[in-house]
């Protein structure tokens, strides 16, 4: 009878109550002894996580109900789903709190009353909320949620660890939260898609070696002796971006009771180490991590094979190593040499040709389920996104050319380009991977409305050429505006008037965005009603994912 | 054996993917970023480049905090219209004491590579409080809240040690004296600001922000943006010195 209590703590448990426990002293002597409030609340809010943490671990030791989940019922894995929920709600929620302050600053850009004169709300502040919400907040628990997912189902084992996914998942959004309200207070490291400061920098390097760990921990016990493709493309992911992340944010804080840090680089080698990082963020980040949810999700909606083999391998290898090149292009015609800036553009040209090879082993893996696009709305979805991919990814080599750049670079183009990247690829292959993951996860047939999902894609399709033919005219426009000179050899304008072009684009941008809005949250109430109200798969079936049915 | 079976040494091993995918990533880094710390145009030695004082690194700092580079490049480029709109191409050494650098990526609004001096202090001060009421279609947010806020000097030596560290040259005597500089540079008729003369000649000593009463963030600010591109005299500046 009580044998069951007599239980030594477990090594993961004593191993994270011993980490979360020295996080917890480390923050607690930094919030009392600091003069910087902001950092005295970060350091507060992580010590607090931390001990909830400890009581948590403890709480389920002395429960007694502790024995480690089976690893298989009846023959069949027993899957750990529980944190793969956690972050796929985690992403609806910070995709539309991030899609909300794009909007708003959208409409700053066109009406600057609305910065209210205020520090905490200001363009300038709250810009890197968005990005970072946007990419990393949503991005980013895509990205966590699917990867656990998909390791799981493909390597048919349970992730290891009844903490380890729990410190990866919920340490991830700590960091978001860290950061985000970092921002608003005026905390960054003024690095574009690095800004959070020293401090959110470590956090989250402690919780990414717990991701990579993971990961790698459920792909040692799969069955098969093949590691899946999408897992290639999610390893790619988190080993470059750990690398992006320290060498970039190499830096030593004023003092540790300080938020403040001075970053290693410095002029000419900081642009050079942050524009390789910046572009790597989208190569690897929203890339390669993307990519990987395009090799999973999109054969399992069309119940077809991935159409090449070969062609995967090819994309893969060819995709990581081009895109490290590619960082340069962006500081053409600047202090940087030229050659440098030359070897950028050169690979990122280079870059296309895997680009759409990716691309086309995804659209190809429809090959004799083309008839599905006109009924199922969600792979339509996917599909969609592959297409911007490929618009995008033809797009960003036409940019990167020197000639095409000297004109473009500065401009809304490139905030149109990113957008097509963002809205279209990223968004859309998220909004297709969620619309699948919702019902599998909760063993529902189907989504609770397919007609809604059409509705989200056709609104948000059409914020999105909003958006980006906004910001093609006004980005073209402004940079021949710069250029232009009068019959005298004057430049024709001056800068302001250059501003006061941009304002009606301004506004359709905006419009733009508030559309692409609404998509997400018909999706929110669609996937809530799923959850709620969705027919759910027979008990024979639980722990299977549903397919919907193709109609 | 064809080349495709030969792939599975990766399929089937996590290991070795993972040192496969680490190799395959570093090359492009490397081949990139390694020599920019040797040759010689982007560690050229420039006359007329100094380190930030005390002032001008914390209005750079606030000027980080803002997000001002998400809006504002400071990077010249070698064309026509932005050498007539802006004024010399920048060298890679007019930024070699930016940590972070703010090059920038976008201009909503005009570049500020070259911003000092252009305008008085009197029009920066009323720009940052209200843009419209010097540029009446301006979108630039307001920033009155620089006026109220009074700057603080808590680690400022600090702050000059850890650049001291990366090798900025500042003195023994510059880093003690970080605090008292801080205030002196924004306090003209102070017995402070002589000795900060000494300690950095040929700075701006002004009342930035045209309040007499405190040193506010206005004043770091202001100052700063007041010697943006004005430390290398473009009159005497070699361009092929550099050049191999």
């Amino acid at each position: 009878m009580g044998e069951r209590k007599v239980r030594y703590l477990s090594l993961e448990e004593g191993g994270f109550s011993l980490l979360l426990l020295s996080i917890a002293i480390f923050c607690l002597v930094i919030a009392g002894k600091t003069w910087d409030p902001v950092l005295a609340f970060h350091t507060a809010l992580i010590a607090l996580a931390s001990l909830a943490g400890i009581f948590f671990i403890f709480r389920r030791y002395f429960d007694g109900n502790n024995t480690p989940a089976p690893l298989e019922i009846n023959g069949k894995p027993n899957y750990n789903m529980a944190p793969v929920k956690f972050a796929a709600w985690a992403s609806v929620f910070w995709g539309i709190a991030g899609f909300t302050v794009g909007v708003i600053i959208a409409s700053q850009l066109a009406f600057p009353a609305l910065n209210f004169d205020l520090p905490w709300i200001n363009f300038g502040r709250l810009r890197p909320l968005h990005t970072s919400a946007v990419i990393f907040a949503f991005g980013g628990n895509v990205l966590l949620g699917t990867s656990l997912y998909v390791v799981q189902r493909t390597c048919q084992a349970r992730l290891p660890g009844a903490i380890a996914p729990w410190f990866v998942v919920l340490g991830y959004n700590l960091f978001i939260v860290v950061a985000g309200t970092g921002y608003l207070l005026g905390v960054t490291q003024g690095k574009e898609y690095a800004e959070p400061e020293w401090y959110a920098d470590w956090l989250l390097t402690i919780v990414w070696v717990g991701y990579l760990l993971t990961f790698l921990g459920c792909i040692w016990r799969r069955k098969e002796p093949h590691i899946y493709v999408a897992n290639w493309f999610y390893l790619a992911f988190i080993v470059t971006i750990a690398v992006l992340h320290l060498f970039n944010n190499a830096s030593v804080p004023v003092s540790i009771y300080s938020t403040k840090s001075y970053i290693v680089w410095a002029g000419v080698q900081d642009a050079m180490v942050q524009w390789w990082y910046g572009h790597n963020a989208v190569g690897f980040f929203l890339t390669a991590g993307f990519l990987a949810i395009m090799y999973y999700f999109i054969p399992k909606r069309a119940e077809r094979p991935v159409y090449s083999y070969r062609l995967s391998i090819v994309h893969f290898w060819a995709l990581i190593f081009l895109y490290m090149w590619a960082g340069p292009h962006h500081l053409h015609y600047t202090s940087l040499p030229q050659w440098a800036s030359t070897l950028g553009m050169t690979f990122s040209i280079i870059l296309w040709m895997p680009s759409w090879g990716g691309m086309i082993n995804g659209l190809m893996t429809l090959s004799g389920a083309w008839d599905k696009l006109r009924t199922d709305p969600v792979l339509r979805m996917m599909v969609v996104s592959v297409a911007f991919y490929g618009m995008a990814t033809f797009e960003g080599p036409l940019m990167s050319i020197r000639a095409v750049n000297g004109l473009s670079h500065y401009t809304d183009w490139t905030i149109g380009h990113v957008h097509a990247g963002a809205l279209g690829w990223v968004g859309y292959i998220s909004f297709g991977a969620l619309y699948c993951l919702v019902p599998w996860l909760y063993h529902k047939k189907s989504l609770y409305s397919l007609r809604l999902v059409n509705w989200h894609f056709w609104i948000s399709t059409l914020g999105i050429v909003f958006y980006i033919c906004a910001m093609w005219v006004s980005g073209i426009m402004q940079g021949l505006m710069w250029r232009a000179y009068d019959s005298l050899g004057f430049l024709e304008y001056s800068f302001i008037e250059t501003v006061d072009a941009m304002y009606p684009f301004y506004v359709i941008r905006a419009f733009g965005g508030l559309l692409f809005l609404a998509g997400a949250l018909i999706m929110l109430y669609n996937l809530l009603m799923t959850v709620r109200v969705g027919e759910s798969v027979g008990s024979e079936a639980a722990g299977q994912p549903a397919m919907a049915p193709a109609e | 054996m064809s080349a495709w079976k030969k792939h599975q040494i990766f399929e089937k091993n996590s290991l070795i993917l993972i040192i496969g995918i680490v190799i395959m990533i570093s090359i492009g880094g490397l081949v990139e970023i390694v020599p920019l710390y040797y040759l010689k145009s982007t560690i050229e030695k420039t006359e007329g480049m100094r380190p930030y004082t005390p002032l001008e690194l914390v209005g750079r700092n606030i000027y980080v905090r803002e997000g001002c580079y998400a809006c504002h490049s400071q990077q010249i480029r070698p064309m026509r219209d932005e050498l007539e709109r802006y004024g010399s191409y920048s060298l890679a050494a007019e930024s070699m004491y930016d940590r972070p650098f703010q090059w920038g990526s976008k201009r909503t609004g005009p570049d500020l590579a070259r911003v000092g001096g252009k305008y008085s202090d009197e029009w920066q001060r009323d720009h940052l409080i209200n843009p419209r009421s010097v540029s009446p279609t301006s979108v630039m947010p307001g920033y009155p809240f620089l006026m109220d806020a009074r700057l603080s000097a808590i680690e400022i030596e600090n702050h000059l040690k850890v650049n001291a560290l990366y090798g900025v040259p500042y003195s023994e005597e510059q880093i003690a004296s970080a605090k008292v500089d801080l205030l002196a540079q924004a306090e003209p008729d102070s017995d402070a600001a002589e000795a900060f003369e000494e300690r950095y000649p040929g700075v701006l000593i002004r009342d930035f922000d045209g309040n007499e009463k405190e040193v506010t963030e206005m004043d770091a600010l202001v100052a700063y943006l007041q010697m943006l591109g004005t430390l290398v005299d473009f009159s005497l500046y070699d361009e092929k010195a550099n050049l191999r």
